[in-house]
């Protein structure tokens, strides 16, 4: 029994400093996307969350410019490119494609341009690399609060929103009607967003944030069409395959013995999501072929 | 600033600009700006794969470009998406995460892969990049008029008989050709602001097709120009240039739209005056 657990789980995974911190950033950034996720989904944001996950690029690099924690950088970049998102206009549907994209491209300019000036100002170009794809393993114990932080911040947001956020999100006329101020909370999610996003990107790298934020949300409103048991399914998707990720990375180390290197966390973490994804579908299509049960569960969750 | 291997520079940076503007502007219209920010950056772990293996980056880029356009075809259904974009250009971006750390030494390309390298443009490059600008442009003029028509009105588009579906999937393709030619000069990431950039501007100058069209071209130009000149001035990342000009020329365009919007209605609140004395 022992030598099989042995084989699943590498000597010296469970005593290992880096995992038990990894596993834990890990499983905190898949609970809060996990619940933004779920109403980014809803609301057909994921372009935005995609781009916020790329501006936070940005942030990274520029706090390496200035010695800065990098969490701190994706955080700032995120919550300020958000702000930028909703003064253009990301509140009309028509013109939300648009603003993200805007802002996206500038955000993707200073972000060339800081990245630029880390590997003169350091001589190397591992920054891009470790910005860009993330480290997991990389992570230390003391970022530990400001992670905390951050999550608590996130999901008061999004609870002090609760329903009025819900039913913006499925329906903002009907939202609109009965006196939710729509703009507002709209605004409000977008900050939750944005925190979601940075501590993604920091967790799995910023053009990667996307999967975590939308991957296991997109899966469990596959799944269930209830927002509660939909956030549920998310964030446990979302930290099994954080954590999946991590031992699978970890063992990857005698994959190979000759390069002593071990295959990137974010590479399995988001295989797993995007595989996830594809095999929650399976059920749905087979029900689809029934023509009475056909639901899109991006376009019309219920209220309940 | 216009010899030896800059002359290449502005040759291939022309091109790249006038498929940018022409491709970007159909963008901009359907609304499918996170395709044109998905397909390039995903196809990146393409480039990655192919210089792993040893082969030309170009055909990597273009096969995963081709792979990402056509799943995000096939996965999303009716036009949305959304989702299918977002998780296509993540398993992608994932491949390409793992390629990178696959290979050792390849760590300062993914900088010029990213961000674009347009200063180091060789002759190679002008011969493909011309020829897969002309398959491009072949392929707009022969979907002008049905890809404009489902673009502007879906609704009549498809009462007229145009399977709007296919188009949609070529159309995708289009963007996927277009990204495969301009990528290695200007880099996944920038491509974006310059196909989303210059068209945006556009469009906030005039509301006629056509001329959106042309201008959506010129103003691309303009960018590439201006981002070339100012990077070979101060010596930093070609990329900055091009991002932070295109975001500029869309405020400039938003700013003259308010105005022109403002001049109007003072002019017609003076054609009401006499008609409520009356």
């Amino acid at each position: 029994m022992s030598q099989q657990l042995a084989a699943i789980f590498a000597p010296g995974f469970f005593t290992s400093q880096i995992v038990q911190v990894a596993a834990t950033v890990s499983a905190v950034a898949a609970l809060v996307c996990g619940t933004v996720g779920v109403f980014t989904v809803i609301r057909g944001q994921s372009f935005a969350g995609e781009a916020l996950g790329d501006i936070s690029t940005t942030g990274g690099s520029g706090a390496f410019l200035v010695s800065a924690g990098p969490l701190w950088g994706f955080g700032v970049a995120a919550v300020a490119a958000s702000a930028v998102m909703e003064l253009i206009g990301i509140q009309r549907p028509r013109g939300r494609d648009l603003a993200t994209g805007i802002v996206l491209g500038a955000g993707l300019g200073l972000a060339a341009l800081f990245l630029y000036l880390d590997s003169v100002y350091d001589n190397t170009t591992g920054a891009t690399v470790s910005i860009v794809f993330g480290s997991m393993f990389a992570i230390t114990s003391s970022s530990i609060p400001a992670v905390g932080a951050f999550s608590a911040l996130a999901l008061c947001l999004v609870a002090a929103l609760g329903r009025p956020l819900l039913l913006s999100s499925v329906s903002p006329e009907l939202a609109a009607a009965r006196g939710i101020p729509v703009r507002f909370v709209g605004a409000a999610f977008l900050l939750a967003l944005a925190i979601a996003v940075a501590l993604a990107a920091f967790t799995i790298g910023t053009i990667l944030a996307t999967a975590l934020l939308v991957g296991p949300a997109a899966t469990a409103l596959r799944l269930t069409r209830s927002p509660a048991r939909a956030i549920a399914a998310a964030a446990a998707i979302g930290i099994a395959s954080c954590w999946l990720g991590i031992v699978l990375s970890y063992d990857s180390y005698d994959w190979y013995h000759q390069s002593g290197e071990s295959w990137p966390v974010s590479f399995f973490v988001v295989t797993l999501i995007f595989f996830g994804y594809l095999l929650s579908g399976l059920p749905q299509r087979r029900r689809r072929r029934r023509p009475s049960v056909a639901s899109d569960p991006a376009s019309g969750p219920t209220l309940s | 600033m216009f010899s030896g291997f800059m002359v290449h520079a502005w040759m291939v940076a022309s091109i790249v600009a006038i498929v940018a503007g022409l491709v970007g502007f159909f963008v901009v219209l359907r609304g499918s700006a996170f395709v044109a920010h998905a397909i390039p950056n995903g196809s990146f772990a393409g480039a990655v794969a192919a210089s792993l293996i040893g082969v030309n980056t170009l055909i990597g880029f273009g096969l995963f470009a081709l792979f990402g356009a056509l799943s995000i075809g096939a996965l999303g259904h009716r036009g949305r998406h959304d989702v299918a974009t977002a998780l296509t250009l993540v398993l992608m971006l994932g491949l390409g995460a793992l390629f990178v750390s696959l290979s050792v030494e390849y760590a300062p390309e993914v900088y010029s892969l990213l961000f674009g390298e347009i200063l180091g443009v060789s002759t190679s490059q002008l011969i493909p990049t011309a020829a897969l600008a002309v398959v491009c442009l072949i392929a707009i003029a022969l979907l002008y008029r049905p890809l404009m028509l489902s673009s502007l009105l879906p609704d009549v588009a498809e009462s007229r008989g145009i399977a709007t579906g296919r188009i949609d999937l070529a159309f995708l393709a289009v963007v996927a050709l277009a990204t495969t030619m301009t990528v290695p000069v200007v880099g996944t990431l920038l491509i974006f602001s310059l196909m989303i950039g210059a068209p945006a501007a556009a469009r906030s100058f005039t509301d006629k097709p056509l001329q959106a069209l042309g201008l959506s071209v010129a103003i691309a130009l303009a960018i590439v120009w201006a981002a070339i000149a100012l990077s070979y001035q101060t010596n930093l990342p070609v990329g900055f240039f091009v991002g932070t000009v295109s975001a500029a020329s869309y405020t400039v365009g938003r700013l003259c739209a308010a105005w022109r919007r403002n001049a109007n209605r003072g002019r017609s609140t003076i054609h009401r005056l006499p008609a409520a004395s009356r």
